[in-house]
């Protein structure tokens, strides 16, 4: 069965291009965040399948680094576009 | 047994990612790219993250798929509501087709119905 999991690692790569001709098409600024957010939570069901090909351990606990600092980034993007029309 | 529910479960959430990736794409407004984007991919992660505890039970790898899940869950949906809350004060502009803005409405307490969306970019 390990051409399944071939096959979804694969999937999910070509979805998270998918995700980047968004942040190259995207209007707006927050179109931008939007497609990263994303990006970040796909990235970690990579590195959830590479776990399942490779059966270490470790890569999870880079998945779970992951989704905190991107809720990190993504609050940081919400203040800064909150705050910049409060000082126009 | 234990492995094809688990290849199943992969199976959704690829599906639900894609549906995910693909209103990202499609959808045309902001606001209807993130709620798209954030439910369907959200679920489909949280799926995969599910079959690798149903596909090695309770050793290290499942404990730490099974930790991640609810973390996943709650910052994924806090931070897709601040940032369409932050979008909004921001003056982005929706959709020229859109037809209700309650958000707007909450917050300068007038209630008036048949204005048009009045706030292009």
């Amino acid at each position: 069965m390990m051409e399944w999991i071939d096959f979804a690692l694969w999937f999910m790569i070509a979805l998270a291009a998918l995700c980047l001709v968004r942040v190259v098409l995207g209007p707006s600024v927050a179109d931008r965040v939007v497609a990263i957010d994303i990006l970040g939570i796909i990235v970690v069901g990579i590195c959830v399948i590479l776990s399942i090909s490779t059966q270490k351990s470790f890569l999870i606990d880079i998945g779970i680094a992951w989704i905190i600092l991107s809720f990190i980034g993504t609050l940081t993007m919400a203040k800064y576009l909150e705050r910049r029309k409060l000082n126009e | 047994m234990n492995e094809l529910i688990s290849n199943i479960l992969i199976g959704t959430g690829l599906l639900f990612s894609l549906f995910g990736c693909l209103g990202l794409i499609r959808l045309p407004d902001v606001y209807n790219r993130l709620q798209s984007a954030t439910k369907c991919v959200t679920l489909g992660t949280c799926c995969i993250m599910l079959s690798l505890v149903i596909r090695y039970g309770f050793t290290d790898i499942g404990i730490k798929g099974l930790i991640a899940i609810p973390v996943l869950f709650f910052t994924s949906t806090a931070g897709a509501h601040a940032l369409l809350k932050g979008s909004h004060i921001s003056g982005i502009g929706m959709w020229e087709k859109s037809v209700a803005d309650h958000y707007r409405d909450d917050t300068t307490g007038v209630a008036d119905e048949e204005e048009e969306t009045d706030n292009p970019e």
